[in-house]
């Protein structure tokens, strides 16, 4: 059986024809300007945060380009000179690196053992109990501000070290200090991150190990501590990241003045360090120093950026996806 | 079939190996343990040392006896309004009277100002020395012992470093009478202009990322660069904030667009740039919150809405903000506790060393707690390290509360769907 309206299309024309006398409803969606308006306004809020990084790239660089721009600065000696003294023109940004690697590196090789063995311990080992008296601990670690660690690098590990080996090893201001606080301050970051990755490895390997007769700590070393691998690696990178951009324990109990040396009992300054004590003194802008705080500047966000970088691209490349 | 016969080596149960696994495996635990134990006692150590510091034995000395200030064996303390300016008259230069006197009137000044007046600028007691707790509370006949060799004039107190008068006078250069109201109300000021700023920012780029956003290049660009910006060092923003609120948006910061400069202030170095700058740190870690929140309101609750005709942002407005606000709530007093403590961006942006009276606009000068603190710290005399000890306590139980108040929160209106 066919339908009248396409038997008869005379028909059809004219009922048509009649219904169109009634106006039509129209259910296309229609644009409301207020709701546009909101979303323009959201869209804002979302692209600012382009915003601010455009900011940070363009002053960052405007400042550095005039600071490699100016005669007394040679691009090379910037990059391999071995002194850093603004007061003679000089501007080698090695004493500064070397001593923000070797702080971030005794800071790393506190926090890294530690932070996994507790992290091991938390997600292996520990009772519901202890995990939650010893979580808290590590959340409110994470949340003392950086300069009450200065002051107890300052006034607590300084003279700790200083009674130990002796005052004439240990400067007043010196890396290890330094190193050792910023490691205890990284430590709750790197166990977080640990941690949630090791608790993201799934109960049926454990349970399959178990099952073949493996130890509790073989359980936790040799299975899930590799599967959890690219979490922990993120999370040492992340804390790399953190060490070298940590400014006030640097300020407060590492030293004041650029100095090219591997011995962690002795001072040196940081870059993040050397930023804060010039620009905390009388500063004046368009000159030669201000603008080479912005070069260093720019190679410090730049260290950071890319190890972050790095870290983010581990975790979406290596990680062990399990259903 | 004859089963062979279980030998020594073959029994996997008493095998020398396990033996050595198991020992293995009750070492490795030790290990665990301990790490654990070691970061609770940095923890313990600590708040050890700032305890340690912020109370304890000083030794004051006074310049001038109050006893020998007493007028007919009235003492210092009951003397009259008269008499007390009368020995600030005798004792301090004619200047300095002078200056006193157009600060504040004497005469519209009580009996307690002015007595205080002259304990600080008659009597002025000095601290000499002083002694941890930990020194106080076991070696106290040697530190009485010591008091009566080297001072003999001075008096030995048990000072608690945090204390009434501590809170509520401005700075001053002398540690006996430094206070941190200046730095408190500073933080305030700051703190309440990074949340004006921050919070609407955050909130509204959280909706835009989580309710609006196609998945194409550029929202992933977004949602790439705010990962990033979080990871970004804090000093790197007191850099930006230097260049560009301080210098590029001076006139706007200084508040002289406004008509209204502050006499006292230093170009754009106000609180106002020290608020954005603060606000720009915090808004990555804001938006990542507030976005977690988002996402967990469930997908249901939007799809009713929609279903019986709001609008889409009606659905957000009415639906999805409510159950998300506790959880963006809770991440922005975190992200503010951590604005609260940072330093470095604010040494950087160019904090005030030395300001004795309060903030008043946002376009006055400023100085924050945790700068207060890092200014004493990084002075060499004891006495410095004690206050910045106390103010390091204040600054912790601000934080605490806060805390505090974002679990409260969390429990109180964190809503599970199951």
């Amino acid at each position: 059986m066919q339908l009248s309206s396409a038997t008869n299309p005379v028909e059809n024309e004219a009922s048509h024809r009649a219904y169109s006398r009634i106006p039509p409803v129209d259910l296309r969606k229609r644009t409301n300007i207020g709701e546009l308006f909101i979303q323009g306004f959201l869209f804002i809020c979302g692209a600012f945060s382009i915003l601010t990084t455009i900011g940070i790239v363009y002053e960052l660089g405007k400042e550095a380009l005039l600071f490699f721009r100016s005669p007394e600065v040679r691009l090379v000696d910037f990059f391999t000179g071995t002194t850093w003294q603004p007061k003679i023109l000089e501007f080698g940004i090695w004493p500064l690196v070397t001593s923000t690697i070797i702080t971030s590196f005794i800071a790393m090789s506190i926090a890294l053992p530690l932070g996994l063995s507790v992290a091991i311990y938390l997600s292996e080992y520990a009772s519901n109990k202890s995990r939650n008296l010893i979580k808290p601990i590590l959340e409110v670690l994470a949340g003392i501000p950086t300069v009450v660690y200065g002051y107890w690098a300052l006034t607590y590990m300084t003279p700790l070290l200083r009674s130990i080996l002796g005052r004439d090893v240990v400067e007043i201001y010196n890396m290890a200090a330094g190193g050792i606080v910023m490691g205890i301050l990284i430590l709750p970051l790197v166990t977080s991150m640990s941690e949630d990755s090791l608790s993201a490895v799934p109960r049926s390997l454990r349970e399959g190990a178990y099952a073949l007769g493996a130890t509790k700590m073989e359980v936790a070393v040799k299975i899930v501590v590799p599967a959890a691998l690219s979490g922990i690696s993120a999370a040492f990178i992340v804390g790399i990241s953190r060490a070298i951009g940590e400014t006030m324990i640097a300020a407060l109990a590492i030293g004041a003045g650029p100095n090219l040396t591997f011995n962690p009992f002795r001072g040196a300054e940081t870059m993040t360090g050397h930023i804060v004590r010039i620009s905390g003194g009388d500063l004046s802008y368009d000159s030669i120093d201000y603008n080479s705080l912005f070069a260093i500047g720019l190679l410090l966000f730049f260290m950071t950026l890319t190890l972050n970088l790095i870290s983010q691209r581990i975790v979406r490349r290596f990680r062990e996806v399990y259903e | 079939m004859k089963r062979p016969p279980l030998t020594d080596a073959a029994d996997p149960f008493t095998s020398s190996n396990l033996q050595r696994r198991k020992k293995l495996a009750r070492l490795w635990q030790i290990v665990f343990q301990a790490s654990t134990i070691i970061g609770i006692i940095a923890l313990s150590a600590l708040l050890y040392n700032i305890i340690n510091q912020s109370f304890g034995y000083v030794a004051i000395e006074n310049t001038i006896d109050p006893q020998s200030l007493a007028v007919d064996g009235v003492p210092l303390e009951q003397l009259g309004k008269e008499e007390l300016v009368f020995i600030l008259e005798e004792n301090v230069s004619k200047g300095k009277f002078r200056q006193l006197g157009r600060e504040k009137p004497f005469e519209e000044r009580s009996q307690e100002e002015i007595y205080s007046l002259v304990i600080d600028e008659v009597v002025e007691p000095q601290i000499v020395k002083t002694w941890l707790l930990s020194e106080s509370l076991t070696q106290r006949e040697q530190i009485q012992a010591e008091m009566a060799e080297k001072y003999p004039q001075a008096e030995l107190v048990f000072r608690s470093w945090v204390n009434r008068n501590f809170i509520t006078s401005p700075q001053s250069s002398e540690p006996l009478f430094a206070g941190i109201r200046t730095a408190i109300l500073g933080s305030l000021w700051t703190i309440a202009i990074t949340i004006l700023f921050a919070f609407p920012l955050a909130v509204g780029a959280a909706i835009y990322l989580e309710e609006y956003a196609r998945d194409n290049w550029f929202n992933r660009l977004i949602q790439t660069n705010i990962n990033n910006l979080a990871g970004v060092p804090s000093i790197i923003y007191g850099m930006l904030g230097l260049a560009m609120f301080v210098r590029l948006l001076e006139p706007l910061t200084s508040g002289s667009v406004f008509g209204l400069v502050d006499p006292t202030t230093a170009n754009g170095r106000t609180i106002l740039s020290a608020g954005l700058t603060l606000m720009l740190l915090v808004l990555p870690l804001v938006i990542i919150n507030a976005q977690e929140a988002i996402r967990a309101v469930p997908n249901s609750l939007r799809q009713a809405s929609l279903g019986i005709g709001a609008t889409k942002w009606q659905t957000i407005w009415a639906h999805v903000l409510p159950n998300a606000i506790p959880g963006i709530l809770t991440g922005t007093i975190l992200a503010i506790s951590r604005a609260i403590g940072e330093t470095a961006p604010l040494v950087v942006v160019g904090a005030s060393t030395f300001i004795t009276f309060d903030p008043s606009s946002p376009f006055s000068k400023f100085t924050t707690l945790p700068i207060q603190i890092y200014q004493w710290t990084a002075r060499p005399q004891d006495e410095f390290r004690n206050i910045a000890g106390a103010a390091i306590l204040v600054l912790l139980f601000l934080l605490l509360t806060l805390n505090a108040g974002a679990i409260l929160l969390r429990n109180r209106y964190g809503r599970s769907y199951q």
